[in-house]
């Protein structure tokens, strides 16, 4: 299992959650892919308090990173030059990006424009 | 908090010192009457409304103020916001004085979404007034960039929503101030509306009273909290030259009033729920409190000019 998930040059986007992670692993189980199918990095922001954290995130290029909305008032993720922007993040909703490229990327809730971080791609 | 620092505002060039400010502070739920008189705001209790004058309570030109409605907003600070709106226009309906027309200061819905709009509609046929007439708040336009909320309130306006009206000889000026904001501002009025703004004002005598609304403060009420303006001292400059100036916001989902010069302040509580006073928690998130406590810090506000005083009267009244 270790070995088919091991890091390899060509990154894979999931869609889903860590649902369909676990689902696509049980099938990699039962019908081994090549091993460059299977692979994944993942990072998690939380939104809470009207604030991002970690404020500053540090990542591996090739990293999808999941916002998750802990507020009882709506956020959205919005990249300061545009390359990414989430909807509107209800309670407990997410958003998720796959960072291909090293560089730093601040972003900001367009609604609060108060909160500010950003994510480190090394 | 030395919140005096923090207001950036300039333009009277009267040579009055902010300490002479006039300013009155009530939180939601106390319930308090302001009333303006050659520039001078008298406040009063409403337990203590015995001691008004009657002309200040029979103008000839009254309006309701709600804002933040938050339909969609089912948490536990307030589950149902049906149920307080509609409890906000009974108020406005046992109102002594009919009034004319309706503000609402924005945050109408939670997400923007079609369905949160239509509550709100079907809701306010049932108060009685004329008229209506609507601003964006941030959760309007969070969607789609304001999409929605144009089709629906965009008739008539300008831009992302800004437009004005004459009623009594009172002018009033709606102004937007939740679209393109930029990464750690404020909210933002934009130089086109800027310019808008001041074009519209330039037909305007100096004694016409004016009404300025707008869903985020045009005061530093907290800017840590994003709580006022990126550019509100320019379009406040451009009221300078006026007499009787109002200004009224909602967003803080609470009431306060503060009067610099020639401008009186106001910014209504929502009729959703309430929220923190400014930096006396973490975050300005909803604020919880008991269940039979909840309608006395929502609420409705009710102004009311009367000619020759120049006088504004603005009437804060809670929910229960």
């Amino acid at each position: 299992m270790k070995v088919a998930l091991r890091v390899f040059g060509t990154a894979i986007l999931f869609v889903g959650g860590f649902g369909q992670l676990a689902g696509l692993r049980e099938y990699i189980h039962a019908a081994p892919l090549p091993q460059q199918m299977a692979h994944e990095m993942t990072s998690e922001v939380k939104i809470d308090n009207f604030s991002f954290s970690p404020a500053a995130l540090q990542i591996k290029t090739g990293t999808k990173v999941t916002w998750t909305n802990a507020d009882d008032i709506p956020h959205t993720v919005v990249s300061d030059d545009k390359i990414f922007k989430s909807k509107a993040l209800d309670t407990d909703e997410k958003f998720s990006f796959t960072f291909d490229k090293p560089g730093t990327y601040p972003y900001f809730c367009s609604l609060h424009p108060k909160m500010t971080a950003k994510v480190v791609v090394q | 908090m030395k919140k005096e620092d923090e207001i950036k505002f300039d333009h009277n060039g009267d040579g009055i010192d902010r300490r002479g400010f006039l300013k009155c502070m009530a939180w939601a739920g106390t319930g308090t009457l302001c009333v303006m008189k050659g520039g001078v705001m008298k406040s009063f209790s409403l337990s203590r409304l015995g001691e008004l004058e009657p002309a200040a309570a029979e103008g000839e030109l009254s309006f309701v103020q709600i804002s933040d409605s938050h339909m969609g907003f089912n948490k536990p600070a307030n589950p149902d916001v049906i149920g307080t709106l509609k409890a906000a226009i009974e108020k406005i309906n046992a109102l002594p004085g009919k009034p004319e027309f309706l503000l609402h200061t924005g945050d109408i819905t939670h997400l923007s979404k079609p369905e949160e709009f239509d509550n709100v509609q079907q809701l306010l046929k049932d108060a009685k007034v004329k008229e209506s007439f609507y601003v964006p708040g941030e959760h309007d336009v969070a969607i789609d960039e304001g999409k929605e909320y144009l089709e629906r309130y965009g008739k008539g306006t300008k831009g992302a929503g800004w437009h004005s009206f004459d009623k009594n000889g009172v002018h009033f000026v709606g102004l937007v101030n939740v679209v393109n904001l930029k990464a750690g501002g404020l909210g933002t009025l934009g130089q086109g509306q800027l310019e808008w703004f001041e074009d519209d004002l330039k037909a305007k005598k100096s004694s016409t009273p004016i009404v300025v609304f707008a869903h985020i403060p045009l005061w530093s009420v907290y800017p840590e909290w994003g709580w006022g303006t990126e550019d509100s001292s320019q379009a406040l400059s451009y009221l300078k030259r006026f007499g009787s100036v109002t200004v009224l916001n909602g967003h803080i989902h609470q009431t306060m009033q503060k009067v610099e010069g020639n401008v009186t302040f106001h910014t209504a509580a929502s009729t959703a729920f309430p929220q923190p006073a400014p930096g006396k928690a973490d975050s300005p998130g909803p604020m919880k409190v008991p269940a039979e406590q909840l309608r006395s810090v929502l609420g409705v506000t009710s102004v009311n000019f009367v000619r020759g005083q120049k006088a504004l009267a603005v009437v804060d009244s809670n929910l229960s």
